[in-house]
């Protein structure tokens, strides 16, 4: 059976993640090492934060690297929440170069629009691109979110999902081996229960 | 488009979801991790459970309890009551819970909102605010501490706003007034509030009817409203609560 690597960069509390993990039954274990984790067949980036605070943590622990050897060798990788921040070019979250998988930056919500900053609950994820990690889910199904930062992607086709908050952004996206997610799948009942079992089984 | 929320509140003793008006006339309703996922499972968008236990024991017994929910639900919940540091916060977040909320202490020593704000982000910490009427108060609402039967001297809105400030990433706003009354939530509160903050507010006490959710949604301009004795004694369902908003027009998740 395939094993799920998660990434333990002390930036939030990774319960959820791990329970939601160990309910479908996924075969995972949760790591800050980078010799364990490049042994893993999947990577999960979760963590909730800030994105300095995170790259700053994924750095000394020889992290960035690892995400980014991994991220060649072919293997699959899902980013949550600041996992999906983390992947691109860089984030105005304190002026923070990120690991550059992805080409874009991650930008706040307008504080012009009368939109209450963080977004926090639940909000439609309308699909944009057919793909395996959505499959059963359908299109406009509510996700869980709580974040202040969004992706902008510079290639639109890496869009798997947009949502609207205010603007209309990329709530998911797919880059070869690469998924990564805004909501978070671990809080979103069952269709977040489902869209983490369909990575696992990818 | 951002959804209102619907919250189920369970008020905890001694490991037992119990219900009265807040802190008198308790009854046994029920073990709360079997209501908690129950009311998963019904479709509600988020929990909060109330920790009405005084004692180190009832704590423990509590974190217990924080555990095994965490175990078999798949929405967020916060955990409040008698948390008074950050090792307080800690220990809830740890066992699963997505938030803590802090009330009387945060008056007590609003620091402890920065503190855990910047341990373990805004987003985790919210302040639960009880109000009651008062027209000796700016803005005609006074905080009132210790389930109610304590006044200080702040004035609602300015508490809220100081709150933000410090760190809080959502308030939970409860009326005095309204709680326990089944006749309405106070929506010229809620909406003073909420049109003065920058984070969500979640409007409590007073839910009897839908209709109740619905004005306060609209009227009182809450992000969410949080709903006990009328799902509680299976009075309504959350699907039923919810069909009603949507019909009306309130954008709810309809699919779970």
């Amino acid at each position: 059976m395939m094993k799920v690597g998660v990434v333990d960069y002390k930036a939030g509390n990774l319960k959820s993640v791990e329970t939601a993990l160990r309910h479908i039954g996924a075969n995972f274990f949760i790591s800050d090492r980078v010799e364990e984790l490049s042994k893993a067949d999947k990577l999960v980036i979760p963590g909730v934060g800030e994105a300095r605070a995170a790259m700053e943590n994924l750095a000394s622990r020889g992290l960035d690297t690892l995400i980014r050897d991994f991220y060649r060798s072919g293997r699959y990788l899902l980013g949550i929440c600041i996992g999906i921040q983390l992947v691109f070019e860089h984030s105005d979250e304190r002026d923070t170069t990120c690991l550059g998988l992805v080409k874009g930056n991650v930008v706040r919500f307008p504080s012009d629009m009368g939109l209450k900053v963080p977004q926090i609950g639940w909000n439609q994820v309308r699909v944009v691109r057919e793909n395996p990690l959505f499959k059963g889910i359908e299109s406009d199904t509510s996700f869980y979110f709580v974040h202040s930062f969004y992706p902008k992607p510079l290639d639109r086709s890496v869009i798997l999902s947009e949502t609207e908050y205010g603007v209309v952004f990329a709530s998911s996206i797919n880059q070869n081996n690469l998924y990564a997610v805004q909501f978070h799948p671990e809080k979103s009942g069952k269709p977040g229960l489902k869209l983490l079992e369909n990575f696992v089984e990818l | 488009m951002l959804e209102k929320r619907v919250v189920v509140c369970l008020d905890v003793k001694n490991g037992r979801t119990t219900k009265g008006v807040r802190f008198k006339d308790n009854r046994d309703i029920g073990d709360p991790v079997e209501m908690a996922k129950f009311y998963y499972e019904e479709g509600a968008d988020e929990l909060v459970f109330y920790d009405i236990t005084a004692s180190a024991e009832g704590r423990k017994i509590m974190i217990d309890v924080v555990r095994r929910v965490a175990e078999v639900i798949f929405i967020p919940f916060s955990v409040g009551g008698g948390i008074g540091s950050v090792d307080d916060m800690r220990s809830v977040l740890l066992a699963g819970a997505e938030k803590v909320s802090v009330n009387s202490q945060a008056v007590k020593n609003p620091a402890i909102i920065e503190e855990g704000a910047s341990l373990f982000g805004n987003q985790c910490i919210v302040l639960g605010l009880d109000a009651k009427r008062d027209s000796e108060m700016k803005n005609g609402y006074r905080v009132v501490i210790n389930g109610g039967r304590t006044p200080t001297n702040l004035d609602a809105l300015e508490w809220a706003i100081k709150a933000e400030k410090l760190g809080a990433g959502e308030i939970v706003l409860n009326s005095i007034d309204a709680d326990g009354t089944q006749e309405g939530y106070e929506n010229r509160l809620t909406r003073l509030i909420s049109e003065n903050v920058g984070i969500p507010v979640v409007a409590s006490g007073g839910a009897g009817v839908p209709e109740h959710l619905y004005t306060v949604f609209t009227e009182g301009k809450a992000d969410a409203a949080l709903i006990a004795s009328m799902v509680h004694y299976r009075k309504y369902s959350i699907r039923e609560i919810k069909e009603y908003l949507a019909n009306r027009g309130v954008p709810v998740r309809m699919v779970w």
